[in-house]
C-alpha cells in the first residue's frame, strides 16, 4: 500500500475471494511468464512527500529565475505578472481535476470557460471563429499548415517569413516533411519580411504563407501587404500574433489574414520553463469545420435552459479517425481558463493601457541601450515589446558578464550578434536604467579583455 | 400548489463574463508610465482603431462568477471518475506545491543551461526513470500529449525508413485503436490498415499476416488494449512485425496497468509513448495540459527530436540543439510542458519501484473487482472479452437495451443522478452500446461497490420503468442537452453586437 492507494490486507482478501483468484499475481496471467520483469525496477526508493519536497525544492534552488535575478529574456515567453486571483481559480479541484467534458451535464463550468475564451480570442484576432486552445505556439502554426494541406490538397508549397520563431519554423518542417509540404523561406530586410522577396516567393502552387506579428526581433511587420501577396495567390495566409500586442496592433482579422494563431503563454500563465502554456487558434468562418480541436458551442437542455456543449465533434479524431482534421486529443483547457481570466482581468482598456506602456518602455529600453558606444538597432521598424541590438564585443560573453551581477540582458543571438530584449509592466524605467549600465560596464570589460 | 423540484443551480440565469460587469469597472491596475511620452512610436496603419470588447469587470465580479462556473463542474477530487483509457488517478497536492515553486515556475525557456541545471537534472531524471520503466534507453520529453507523442513516433518510424532508402507508406493499427492512432498516420502521410480483433480480444494473426507486408512501415499497438486485454501473442506480432522489416509502436495510454510488471521494450516495441497525465498522474485541467513523452530503441534514437539533454563529464547538464544527428526536427517550440515533467518525477520518487508496481497490481485488482461486482448484472451488461481484465475492462450494454430499453447513454446519465461520473461510452468501436470502466488504484473497495450498487440500482430501476434512465438525468445544473442542434446551427463565441 503506498500513500496514495488504499487496499488494506483485509480488502485484497475479500476482493480476490470475489474475483475467484486466489492471487493478484493470477490476474496477470495473460502475461508470458518470460515478459515479466523479474527484478525491482531500478529507481530510487519512494519516499514520503516532506523528503519529496526537500529534494524538488533543492532542484528549484539550482535554477535562477525571474525571481532571483533582472530578466529580459523574452522571445516568445514572458515575465508577465500573474494575478493571484488566477492561481486561486486554476486551483480549485472543479476546474483543475476533470478531463475533457464528455458528459456536459455535469461540465457546464468547463464548457461555458471554453466558450468565453473562445469569445476572448475572437475578439482579440477579430477572426470568427476560435477553438478551445492547442498545446503552445509553434505546434499551433504547423496545425495551421495543415489544414491549409487539406484545404487545398493540390498545392503544396509553404512561404514562411524568416522572422517566424525558429522554432515554429522548425516544427512547421518537421510536420510539412510528414503530411508533405516543401517549405521554403523568405529572408528579412532591416528587420522585416523582405516585400519583394515575399511576392516572389508566392505562386500558384503556394497553399500557405506564414508570417508573425511582431516578428521574433520585435519588429511591427506590415500584414496587411504581405497577406494581399498570399491572397492573391489563393494561399491560406497564416499569421501567428502575440497576444499581449493586440490591444494597440489591428488585429489580423482586419488585415487579410485567414488563420491566427499564436502562444498564449504571456496571457496570465506561469514560464514553467516553457510549458505547459497554450497554443489559440482563430479562423474566418470559410474554416469553421477545417479546425483544430476541441470547440463549445452554446444550446439548450431538455427544458430550455442555456447550455454549452462539445460541438463539430465530426472535425476530431475520436469520430472521424484518418480523417479527422488533426490527431489532437489532450489538449490545454486548464491554460487556456488562466488565459481568458487574464484577458477578463485586464478588462477592455487594460488591454490598451498595457499595450502603450509596453510600447513607450520598448522605445525608451532602445534608446537607453544604443545611447551605448558601439550598441546599434538591429532594425530601425517600429516595435512594441521587444527588440533586437547588435554588441560591439561577443554577445554570449557579454550576457555573462551581466548575469554575474543579476541582469539577465536577453536573448543572445550569436548569428547577429544581437542582443534580443524583452519588456513587461514589471520591467520599471529603473530596471531598464540599471540594464543600460550594467551592460555599459560589461561591454568596457569585455572590449578590453578582447 | 406543486412544490417546484429545480435546485438552486439549476435555477440560475446562466451569463458570461462577456454579459456582466459594466463601462468604467477593471481589475487591472496599470503601472504609471515612468518613461517620457513620445508620440508616433506605433505609425497609425498599424494602430487598432477599436479595442477588443473585453469584459470590464471588477475583481470580485471575476472571482464570483468564475467560481459560480466551477460549482457546475463534476471532478475527479468529489467523486469516483471510472472514465476508460484516461486514468483518472488521484492528484496528489504536493505536486501542485512544488511546481509552484518559483525556481521551477518563474525559470525562463531560454535561460542559460548554466542557470537552469536543476531543471535539466530534473529532467534528465525523469528521462533515465521512463527509460527504465518502458525498457527503451532513449527518451524525448518534447512531445505535448499523447497524440503529440503518437506523431513523434510515426514521423520517427518513417525517418528510419527513409534513412534506409525505403518508402514504407502503411501503417497498421488495430480495430480497437484509439481515434488518435488513424489521425495520426494520414497527418504523418501514410495510410492507415486496420487489423482484426480475435474472439480473445487480441490481434487477429491471420489477418496480421496478411497485411503484414513490405511497405508498412510500422504497427501501432496498445498493450494491454482498449479492451483491456494484454495480448499474450505480443512475441508472435512483434516477429512477423520485424520480419518485414516494419518498427513496433506502443500506444502507452494503457501504461497503468503493467508498471515494474513487463515492459514495452522487453515485448519487442522500438517505440514507446507515455501520457504523464495518465499514468504518472497530472491534474486533467478539464482537458489538458498533458504530457508525453517517448521513449525508443538504439535503432530509433538517431532521428529523435532535438534539442537533446545531455550530462557533461563533469557532471553538470546541457542542451544540445544538435544532439542528434539526424533528428526529425522539433514537434513544439522549447523542451517540453515541464511542469508536467515535475510533477511526474516527484510522483515517481514518492513511489519507488515498488510503489509503482504496486499502483499497477492493485489498478488491476481494482478493475477485476469491480468487474466481479459488476458480474451481479451480467445477463444485461455482460463482459465484451475474456474473463479476467487489466486496469480496464469493457461491458456491452447491448443485453441491456435490448431488454430493458435503455441503452448505454441513459445507464451513463443515470450514474450522474447517483454521483458518479460514467465510463467512457461507445467506445471501443468494436463494442455494441460499450462501456469503458476504469476506476484506477487510487479508489477504496468502498468506492467500487458504492458503484456496483448504483449500476445495480438503475439496471432495477429501468426493469419497473425505463423511461426513468431515458430522460435523466434530473439533478445536474442542467438537463440533456441539444448536441444535435448545436452543430446544425453552431453559435461558438458570446455576441457582442
Amino acid at each position: 500500500m503506498t500513500r496514495y492507494t488504499a487496499v488494506t490486507d483485509a480488502d485484497r482478501e475479500a476482493m480476490l475471494a470475489a474475483i475467484g483468484v486466489d492471487s493478484v499475481e493470477d490476474l496477470f496471467a495473460a502475461i508470458p511468464a518470460d515478459l515479466r520483469l523479474q527484478r525491482p525496477l531500478d529507481l530510487p526508493e519512494g519516499q514520503p512527500e516532506q523528503a519529496v519536497y526537500a529534494h524538488l525544492r533543492e532542484l528549484a534552488e539550482r535554477n535562477v529565475s525571474a525571481e532571483d535575478e533582472l530578466t529580459f529574456l523574452g522571445g516568445g515567453m514572458y515575465d508577465h505578472y500573474v494575478p493571484a486571483l488566477i492561481d486561486m481559480l486554476t486551483s480549485r479541484s472543479e476546474f483543475l481535476t476533470p478531463y475533457t467534458p464528455y458528459q456536459p451535464e455535469v461540465s457546464q463550468g468547463g464548457l461555458q470557460v471554453m466558450f468565453e475564451y473562445q469569445t476572448a480570442i475572437s475578439e482579440l484576432t477579430a477572426l470568427p471563429v476560435a477553438n478551445a486552445s492547442v498545446y503552445e505556439g509553434p505546434s499551433a502554426l504547423a496545425s495551421a499548415g495543415y489544414l491549409a494541406r487539406l484545404a487545398q490538397p493540390a498545392k503544396r508549397r509553404f512561404v514562411i517569413s524568416a522572422g517566424v520563431h525558429p522554432h515554429a519554423r522548425e516544427t512547421l518542417r518537421t510536420y510539412a516533411h510528414g503530411f508533405g509540404a516543401e517549405v521554403v523561406e523568405v529572408p528579412l530586410r532591416d528587420g522585416v519580411t523582405d516585400p519583394d522577396a515575399w511576392a516572389a516567393a508566392i505562386e500558384a502552387g503556394t497553399g500557405a504563407v506564414f508570417v508573425q506579428n511582431p516578428n521574433f526581433y520585435g519588429a511591427v511587420e506590415d500584414v496587411a501587404a504581405l497577406a494581399a501577396a498570399g491572397r492573391e495567390a489563393g494561399a491560406v495566409v497564416v499569421a501567428s500574433y502575440d497576444p499581449i500586442t493586440l490591444g494597440i496592433l489591428v488585429p489580423p482579422g482586419e488585415c487579410g489574414v485567414d488563420v491566427c494563431v499564436g502562444e498564449g503563454q504571456p496571457l496570465g500563465n506561469r514560464l514553467d520553463f516553457g510549458g505547459p502554456s497554450f497554443g489559440f487558434f482563430a479562423a474566418t468562418e470559410a474554416y469553421l469545420r477545417r479546425m483544430p480541436g476541441r470547440i463549445a458551442g452554446e444550446t439548450v437542455d431538455a427544458e430550455g435552459r442555456r447550455g454549452f456543449v462539445l460541438t463539430l465533434q465530426t472535425r476530431e479524431q475520436h469520430i472521424r479517425r484518418e480523417k479527422a482534421t488533426s490527431n489532437i486529443c489532450t489538449a490545454q483547457a486548464l491554460n487556456a481558463l488562466a488565459g481568458v481570466v487574464y484577458l477578463a482581468w485586464l478588462g477592455r482598456r487594460g488591454i490598451v493601457e498595457l499595450g502603450e506602456l509596453l510600447l513607450q518602455r520598448t522605445h525608451y529600453a532602445r534608446e537607453a541601450l544604443c545611447a551605448i558606444d558601439g550598441v546599434e538597432p538591429w532594425h530601425t521598424q517600429p516595435v512594441i515589446r521587444e527588440f533586437a541590438v547588435t554588441l560591439p564585443a561577443p554577445v554570449e560573453a557579454v550576457v555573462e558578464r551581466c548575469a554575474a551581477e543579476g541582469v539577465n540582458p536577453g536573448l543572445a543571438l550569436p548569428e547577429e550578434n544581437a542582443l534580443l530584449v524583452a519588456i513587461t509592466e514589471q520591467r520599471s524605467r529603473a530596471d531598464i536604467d540599471r540594464l543600460a549600465d550594467v551592460l555599459a560596464r560589461a561591454l568596457v570589460r569585455e572590449e578590453v579583455t578582447a | 400548489m406543486s412544490v417546484s423540484t429545480e435546485t438552486p443551480l439549476q435555477r440560475e440565469e446562466i451569463r458570461t463574463i462577456f454579459e456582466k460587469g459594466a463601462p468604467g469597472r477593471r481589475a487591472f491596475v496599470c503601472p504609471e508610465l515612468d518613461v517620457p511620452k513620445v508620440d508616433g512610436l506605433l505609425p497609425d496603419r498599424f494602430r487598432r482603431a477599436q479595442p477588443p470588447r473585453l469584459p470590464e469587470v471588477s475583481e470580485p465580479e471575476i472571482v464570483r462568477h468564475y467560481v459560480r462556473l466551477s460549482k457546475r463542474n463534476f471532478d475527479l477530487d468529489s467523486g469516483f471518475y471510472p472514465l476508460g483509457s484516461c486514468t483518472m488517478k488521484h492528484n496528489p497536492r504536493l505536486h501542485e506545491r512544488v511546481t509552484a515553486l518559483p525556481g521551477h515556475a518563474r525559470l525562463h525557456p531560454f535561460q542559460s543551461p548554466k542557470r537552469a541545471q536543476g531543471a535539466l537534472e530534473l529532467m534528465w531524471n525523469l528521462e533515465r526513470a521512463l527509460a527504465e520503466i518502458s525498457g527503451l534507453p532513449h527518451v524525448s520529453l518534447q512531445p505535448s500529449a499523447g497524440s503529440h507523442g503518437e506523431l513523434a513516433g510515426v514521423l520517427l518510424a518513417r525517418a528510419y525508413h527513409e534513412d534506409r532508402g525505403q518508402t514504407r507508406t502503411k501503417v497498421l493499427t488495430p480495430d480497437t485503436a484509439h481515434g488518435t492512432n488513424p489521425a495520426t498516420v494520414t497527418m504523418a502521410g501514410l495510410e492507415v490498415v486496420k487489423v482484426g480483433t480475435n474472439p480473445d480480444g487480441g490481434v487477429d494473426l491471420d489477418d496480421l499476416r496478411a497485411k503484414a507486408t513490405e511497405d508498412v512501415a510500422c504497427l501501432m499497438l496498445t498493450n494491454p488494449n482498449t479492451l483491456g486485454v494484454f495480448d499474450p501473442n505480443i512475441r508472435e506480432i512483434a516477429d512477423i512485425v520485424h520480419g518485414v522489416g516494419a518498427v513496433l509502436y506502443y500506444d502507452g495510454a494503457n501504461l497503468n496497468a503493467i508498471m515494474g510488471i513487463t515492459r514495452p521494450g522487453d515485448m519487442g516495441f522500438d517505440i514507446v509513448h507515455f501520457n504523464l497525465h495518465k499514468s504518472f498522474t497530472q491534474p486533467h485541467g478539464g482537458g489538458g495540459p498533458g504530457s508525453g513523452p517517448i521513449a525508443v530503441s538504439d535503432r530509433i534514437s538517431p532521428y529523435l527530436m532535438n534539442p537533446r539533454i545531455v550530462k557533461r563529464e563533469d557532471g553538470t547538464f546541457d542542451l544540445d540543439e544538435h544532439g542528434y544527428e539526424k533528428s526529425i526536427g522539433r514537434l513544439r517550440g522549447f523542451q517540453g510542458n515541464y511542469g508536467c515533467f515535475v510533477r511526474a518525477y516527484a510522483y515517481i520518487r514518492s513511489l519507488g519501484a515498488a510503489g509503482l508496481r504496486d499502483a499497477s497490481e492493485t489498478a488491476v485488482l481494482n478493475a477485476n473487482y469491480l468487474l466481479a461486482r459488476l458480474g451481479e448484472v451480467a445477463e444485461h451488461l455482460p463482459l465484451a472479452f475474456g474473463r479476467l481484465c487489466m486496469h480496464e475492462f469493457v461491458l456491452s450494454g447491448a443485453p441491456m437495451k435490448r431488454e430493458l430499453g435503455i441503452r448505454t447513454l441513459d445507464l451513463a446519465k443515470r450514474l450522474l443522478d447517483h454521483g458518479h461520473h460514467p465510463p467512457t461510452v461507445y467506445f471501443p468501436l468494436l463494442v455494441d452500446e460499450a462501456l469503458l470502466i476504469e476506476p484506477t488504484e487510487t479508489e477504496t473497495k468502498e468506492a467500487l461497490d458504492a458503484f456496483a450498487d448504483a449500476v445495480k440500482a438503475i439496471l432495477e430501476e429501468a426493469r419497473e420503468d425505463p423511461e426513468i434512465a431515458r430522460n435523466a438525468p434530473y439533478s445536474t445544473p442542467v438537463r440533456r442537452l441539444d448536441e444535435a442542434g448545436a452543430a446544425k446551427r453552431p453559435v461558438i463565441r458570446q455576441s457582442l453586437d
